[in-house]
């Protein structure tokens, strides 16, 4: 029963919301909203279940004085926005907008300004001629990007249309194939799921 | 506080009182001739019939990647990426490795640190890790606190990732799962420490970004027969092999539709 149970439940709503996929009609439609309405109920509270499981490992932590400074701060910022949010609201000017444009926002731009860095050093160790496929690599590389700058436009207009035909078709097949692996292998992995064959989400039982 | 979005609709709502949408029809036919696929492959298999599986260079280093933490005292960093949640199958896939690696893990008494942007799959994580542990006859080991939440925000959860690969210095990172820009980040900041590398996602511009950082890179349908791969499952080993039939009638479609389309230029049947 602990087994077939969650399994008849996984299956109806699988093939419940398979089968409203096809049809616009107005009972189809209620049946996706409402299992979609479930759906954020369970995130809300597995979400209050993820805050609590950070509070309680970061504060062990903090006691045992692993990492405390790194903890500290993500426990302050925890806290921090929803008070500034509860006690001086969510307007333009209030204090919560100020702490996002001049500390959330400026914190996010430079963690991904750091890609910039990590494509520069990834492209070094990648384009290295190592070998056949790689000096292929590295030739294509090279094409699109000569082909991308504009003064070679003003120079000749076939490097754009080399750069075009790298990306359209050798690339794009390329793409296109494991995109369809990709399609199929989600497809089969979602009927597994649904028929029963898959079972890692009922811990592997 | 942002909720989840949920399932996409891809049909238009309000579309008639009609029980059928006509429009999704070339998508019924594709689904039905799946799962009889699928279903044909079953039957193979409860008749007797098995199927082999080829060796992926990926799937095979687990066990190098476990065990190079093992030797090296580090731990192991395992991440499903940002860019997913448990509904996506790139994520169920994900969870089937983690069942491995959480088996192996727990065998050589090796920590596993899994930090994730989504509550939910936290708590089918810690699920999952505690019952590999629990399979390897090793449940004193699990440590619940290992599996944690960070935040929802893509650079709040890079940003903390990197700290944790950093500091704690992991032997082996896996990054398996639906990853955005954060996969470069990871990715380079791993390379960085000199940890091995098993990655694999189901979008095709973060998957040249692994294949230039990480040392092993699952490719398209290789991270979904991990499951099958990894377990040596009959009935999982069963849709592999439908997914390979799967694409030898796309592919043979394809072939009847160019040359079509090449005698017939003014054919539309083949594009739906």
């Amino acid at each position: 029963m602990q087994q077939r149970l969650p399994i008849a439940v996984c299956f109806i709503a699988g093939a419940l919301m398979f089968l409203q996929y096809f049809s616009p009609h107005p009972v189809a439609r209620a049946v996706f909203v409402t299992i979609n309405d479930y759906w954020q109920i369970i995130f809300a509270f597995t979400l209050l279940v993820g805050i609590a499981a950070f509070v309680r490992t970061n504060l062990r932590q903090i006691s045992r004085g692993k990492e405390a400074p790194y903890r500290l701060i993500g426990l302050a910022g925890l806290v921090l926005m929803p008070v500034l949010a509860v006690f001086g609201g969510i307007k333009i000017e209030s204090p919560f907008q100020w702490a996002f444009e001049n500390m959330l926002a400026p914190m996010q731009a430079t963690v991904f300004s750091l890609l910039a860095f990590f494509v520069a050093s990834a492209s070094f160790r990648g384009f290295r001629a190592r070998n056949a496929q790689a000096v292929i690599l590295l030739a294509a590389a090279l094409v699109v990007l000569i082909g991308r700058v504009p003064i070679t436009e003003m120079i000749s207009d076939t490097f754009p249309k080399i750069t075009f035909w790298v990306q359209n078709y050798p690339s794009m097949a390329a793409r296109r194939g494991i995109l369809i692996g990709i399609g199929l292998g989600s497809m089969t992995t979602a009927l597994r799921v649904i028929l029963g064959i898959e079972r890692t989400y009922l811990r592997g039982e | 506080m942002v909720l989840h979005a949920g399932p996409v609709q891809a049909t238009a709502p309000g579309a008639g009182n009609s029980w059928f949408d006509p429009a999704t029809l070339p998508t019924l036919v594709l689904s039905i001739i799946a799962i009889a696929v699928v279903l044909y492959t079953i039957r193979m298999v409860r008749s007797g019939k098995s199927f082999t599986i080829r060796e992926i260079p990926g799937l095979k280093a687990v066990e190098e990647a476990v065990g190079r933490a093992t030797e090296m005292g580090s731990p192991i960093l395992y991440t499903p990426g940002w860019g997913g949640d448990i509904q996506r199958p790139t994520t169920i896939a994900s969870m089937n490795i983690l069942s491995s690696v959480a088996e192996k893990t727990a065998q050589y008494d090796c920590r596993l640190i899994y930090p994730t942007h989504d509550p939910v799959i936290m708590a089918v994580a810690q699920e999952v890790v505690k019952e590999g542990y629990a399979k390897a006859g090793h449940l004193d080991r699990y440590r619940a606190d290992d599996v944690f939440y960070i935040s929802s925000s893509q650079f709040g959860y890079a940003a903390a990732v990197d700290g944790f690969i950093s500091r704690t210095k992991p032997a082996s990172v896996f990054l398996l799962g639906t990853f955005e820009a954060e996969s470069l980040i990871l990715a380079e900041t791993a390379n960085s420490i000199g940890a091995i590398q098993i990655a694999g996602t189901d979008s095709t511009i973060q998957l040249a970004f692994f294949i230039v950082a990480c040392d092993y890179t699952l490719i398209g349908e290789e991270l979904f027969a991990a499951s099958g791969y990894l377990s040596r499952n009959r009935m999982i080993l069963s849709s592999v092999r439908a997914q390979d039939i799967l694409k030898i009638l796309i592919g043979l479609f394809i072939v009847i539709a160019v040359i079509w389309a090449t005698f017939d230029p003014a054919s539309t049947w083949w594009s739906f």
